[in-house]
């Protein structure tokens, strides 16, 4: 792999980030003209005070001194201060981000494994009861909204079982520390994570299935059988490995969605994460803080797109020496 | 177009929908789609519109389940599930497939124009879908929405503006792989001009992706559009299925396990969803036999 | 006359597909001495592949196959899966043909070639044992850490076949080894093969279409067609003087480069061989026959004696009319 190759895809990345900050100064601009009259309207301004507040929302200036102000500042990982908390943006990001990482990361993890091996197992067995029933499966948690899905697991497990709770990340009377804290928490994202991984699992299952039936037309596959191999060496060692390649584009692409994916089930749970941060932006609107937060989203999927570009030739040779 | 070309157009038409005709999962689509496309259509013979508005429905108990009032209950303005549901369907409906237009139109201009002249254009082109690819889509639709303004002709344009890339792409490569076949080279050493080139070999032959790319996009497009209007960006002038689970959840259905109010709604739209589903890997069966089970190469 | 190392008594394939049965094989019998290079040749889809696939049961699961293959007296097809596999690639070994997906495109060649000598424990080294058998195959050692798409066409099929003889196996099956390479190619490559057969004293099966090359290589063939053997015999004479209709239409259909009058009237055959699942009555072959009779339509037709070592499945042999 040569130096020219992942120099050009860090450039890559690097030019869409600079479209995507471009973009971004200029759509939210576009969303509120004058955002000092819509939040503090029925408050009598005098001039001076609301030229005040434009200046401290850094909304003075033209347009253009006040993009140079925002790249200079975004570069200074400077987002601005959300209109609603008056804290730094950057710091309520850097808050609510783990909790959404906690949760999708581990949602994606197990739908994942879960997905990948029940495409393996459909795409062997093709055309038998066990293939249809997994494909069927696959096929319906992939058309159901998730929220909708989490709505009625909140009120099916959790309102009328109460085996689990109906939103937030903790009790908060409880008082619990340590690891009684942790199993608190694990407790309140078990019903969002169930959520978010069944609705992941369809979309790795089918993609991971159409693989393996790829493969499995291959002579390569005949070939291994006839040199005397096990049929499961064979199959995992030839096929299996073949067929993960594009699985692995995919779950690189998942991860980078990570930190957006969960925007509607975070809002039905009450899950102190991104997702509900965003929905609570829209209602001001926020600027500063919907802007911070659509830049740390688009970065995410930039960084890990990266990171696959730069990861697939080390799985696919093909790649490697093209 | 000659007639000959055509004669081949229907033939190739007649056996690509004898072949439909055998894939189960793709006629119960259709018959699904169908239906939905008829409850749409007739919704004013089926339900009553007036009671879609709480100022009519003060005579109606509120919180009804299906058992107090028929068919389906009613929400806690007194408003009947069910006529909801079925004017719901119009919305979620046309928001999809007109979303869908509007992408497929946008993702078929560029892919072909980027796949055909090639050079400059391609790489500005492919880099302008590439970028949009990564930007992640629901906070995209969300701002722009915000943005906007919520109304009907908003969210389809939000929805289609945001979905054209992955068709570009898809097109791109279909326009590079007829561009290397023969015939193309032929008919330009011809003389033929750029415009009869793609109007007689190249659109033709895409023709076919797009559709059944257009028929896999529809369901994505109901999901976004349910979505956002969870998130309270859809039209709040008309009731869609997303609306209606965005009414449910403000309102505390949950809680009071009203699950006659959002039970329905999320059962249609995953009915919908699968039936464009079945249809479009029917199609893409029919156009790329290697899909179909059996297919000895 | 000795046992025969090979002998396939009344081979029948049947595949399994969404449209039903197709008989892909059906009672094909044939005898392999020690040493002897047999043809098998015929159109696409005449069944001459699946016969190499059933003679490994390499076939796709759920494939039916009934019949003896007899190794030794030993019949593969009633084996139990441990004795399956150790014979496997030990005793027989197929070539396939070099396209592409022949070999796993992301593991190297040396490492492909290197599995079979290690399920088998063949050699005490493997990598030595891989070098040994690269330069039998006339190729460098050193591409041994080489993935298949940067090899030729011709590289590919050498390296087929270095891993067909890893385990040093007694009998060889060649299944199209030299199609969709080009004639210089195919030429080094039928040389290299007919030096193996020579040096390592083999027996070889050699599936093709391509006549030329199979009378190059072989010293008997048989003709398959529609699933069955329709004639049986030394290569050269069956080609130079052919007893069934068919394969005299496929040695015409052959064009002789250098051959003027034949330039000027090329035969082909018309029409195309039969779907295997509508396979016609009687003797399969009777649609498309310049010489086809009444009886041709419903009679049973079956090898038939037709001179010194041959036999042919048309029933004209059985009155000698047709030379």
């Amino acid at each position: 792999m040569s130096v020219r190759f992942v120099v050009g895809k860090v450039l890559g990345a690097l030019a869409t980030l600079t479209f995507v900050l471009v973009f971004n100064f200029f759509l939210f601009r576009v969303v509120s003209s004058n955002p000092v009259a819509t939040l503090y309207r029925g408050r009598n301004l005098t001039d001076a005070q609301r030229e005040e507040l434009t200046r401290q929302f850094g909304l003075d200036g033209s347009q253009w001194e006040q993009f140079a102000r925002y790249v200079e500042q975004t570069l200074q990982l400077n987002l601005g201060r959300s209109y609603a908390t008056n804290q730094p943006v950057v710091d309520e990001i850097w808050a609510a981000a783990p909790q959404t990482i906690a949760l999708v990361g581990t949602a994606t993890l197990l739908s994942m494994v879960v997905g990948i091996l029940m495409g393996i197992s459909a795409g062997w067995r093709r055309g038998t009861a066990r293939d249809r029933t997994l494909t069927s499966s696959a096929m319906v948690t992939w058309s159901t909204p998730d929220f909708w899905l989490g709505m009625i697991l909140l009120t099916f497990f959790a309102v009328r079982l109460g085996l689990f709770p109906t939103g937030g990340i903790e009790d908060p009377s409880s008082g619990a520390t340590g690891v009684e804290k942790l199993l608190d928490q694990a407790w309140h994202m078990a019903l969002p994570c169930l959520t978010l991984a069944i609705a992941y699992v369809g979309e790795f299952a089918l993609v991971m299935r159409s693989s393996i039936l790829d493969v499995v037309r291959e002579d390569y596959l005949t070939l291994a059988r006839a040199k005397g191999l096990r049929d499961t060496s064979a199959n995992s060692r030839h096929a299996v490995r073949n067929a993960l390649l594009p699985s692995t584009a995919l779950i690189a692409i998942n991860f980078g969605f990570v930190l957006s994916g969960a925007i509607a089930v975070e809002t039905v749970f009450s899950w102190p994460g991104l997702g509900l941060l965003t929905t609570e932006a829209l209602r001001g609107p926020d600027l500063p803080m919907l802007q911070g937060l659509f830049l740390v989203f688009s970065a995410s999927v930039i960084v890990f797109n990266l990171f696959a570009d730069l990861l697939y030739p080390f799985l696919d040779p093909r790649v490697r020496y093209a | 177009m000659t007639s000959i070309a055509w004669d081949r157009r229907r033939r190739a038409f007649r056996r690509g929908w004898a072949e439909y005709r055998s894939d189960r999962e793709g006629i119960v689509g259709l018959v699904v789609l169908g239906l939905f496309f008829a409850v749409a259509l007739l919704a004013p013979l089926l339900a009553d519109g007036s009671e879609l508005r709480a100022v009519n429905t003060t005579d109606n108990p509120v919180w009804a389940p299906p058992t107090e009032f028929r068919p389906l209950g009613t929400d806690n303005l007194g408003r009947p599930i069910y006529d909801q549901l079925v004017y719901g369907s119009q919305v979620s409906l046309l928001i999809g497939i007109a979303a869908t237009l509007i992408a497929i139109v946008i993702g078929t201009v560029v892919g072909v124009a980027a796949g055909f002249f090639g050079g400059w254009t391609d790489a500005v082109l492919s880099r302008l879908s590439e970028w949009f690819l990564v930007i992640p889509f629901i906070p995209l639709a969300i701002v722009l929405a915000a943005t906007l303004g919520p109304s009907l002709r908003n969210i389809i344009f939000v929805i289609g503006v945001t979905s054209w890339p992955v068709t570009a792409r898809l097109i791109r490569a279909q326009v590079l792989t007829i561009k290397q076949r023969l015939y193309v080279e032929r008919s330009r050493a011809l003389g033929a001009s750029g415009a009869h080139v793609m109007g007689r070999h190249i659109l033709p032959n895409v023709m076919p992706l797009v559709i059944a790319n257009a028929t896999l996009t529809v369901p994505i497009a109901i999901l976004s559009e349910t979505t956002l209007a969870f998130l309270g960006l859809g039209d709040p002038l008309r009731v869609s299925w997303g609306s209606m689970l965005e009414d449910a959840f403000s309102a505390g259905a949950l809680g009071r396990e009203a699950w006659w109010w959002y039970l329905p709604p999320g059962l249609c739209v995953i009915a919908v969803v699968l039936a464009f589903t079945l249809v479009g890997r029917a199609i893409e069966t029919i156009l790329d036999p290697r899909l179909r089970a059996g297919w000895r190469g | 006359m000795s046992e025969p190392l090979l002998a396939v008594r009344d081979l029948n394939v049947t595949y399994r597909s969404e449209a039903g049965a197709v008989p892909a094989v059906r009672g094909v019998s044939f005898d392999l001495a020690p040493g002897e290079t047999l043809g098998l040749a015929g159109e696409s889809g005449c069944g001459k592949s699946t016969i190499a696939g059933a003679l490994l049961r390499v076939l796709p699961r759920g494939t039916e196959v009934t019949g003896e293959v007899l190794l030794d007296g030993e019949d593969v097809l009633g084996m139990k899966p441990g004795r399956l596999r150790a014979v496997r690639w030990t005793e027989m070994s197929i070539v396939f043909q070099g396209a592409l997906h022949a070999l796993n495109p992301v593991q190297r060649v040396g490492d492909q070639i290197a599995e079979a000598i290690e399920v088998h424990r063949t050699a005490e080294n493997s990598e030595t044992r891989v070098a040994e058998l690269l330069e039998t195959v006339g190729m460098p050692a050193r591409r041994a850490g080489d993935f298949p798409h940067q090899l030729s066409g011709g590289q590919r099929q050498r390296i087929l076949i270095a891993l067909a003889l890893a385990c040093n196996p007694r009998i060889l099956i060649a299944d199209e080894p030299t199609t969709a390479l080009d004639v210089m190619v195919q030429a080094q490559v039928l040389e290299l093969l007919e030096r193996l057969q020579k040096e390592l004293a083999l027996s070889m099966i050699f599936i093709t279409h391509d006549l030329s090359t199979l009378s190059y290589v072989c010293r008997r063939t048989a003709v398959m067609y529609a699933g069955r053997i329709i004639e049986e015999g030394l290569a050269d004479e069956v080609f130079a003087r052919p007893k069934h209709p068919y394969t005299a239409a496929l040695a015409a259909a052959f064009p002789l480069i250098g051959d003027r009058s034949h330039r000027m009237n090329p035969s082909g055959l018309a029409g195309d061989p039969p779907d295997p699942r509508a396979i016609p009555s009687g003797c399969p072959f009777h649609p498309r026959c310049t010489v086809a009779v009444a009886e041709c339509t419903n009679a049973d037709v079956e090898l038939w004696p037709a001179g010194e070592g041959r036999q042919a499945a048309c029933i004209h042999v059985l009155d000698c009319a047709v030379r």
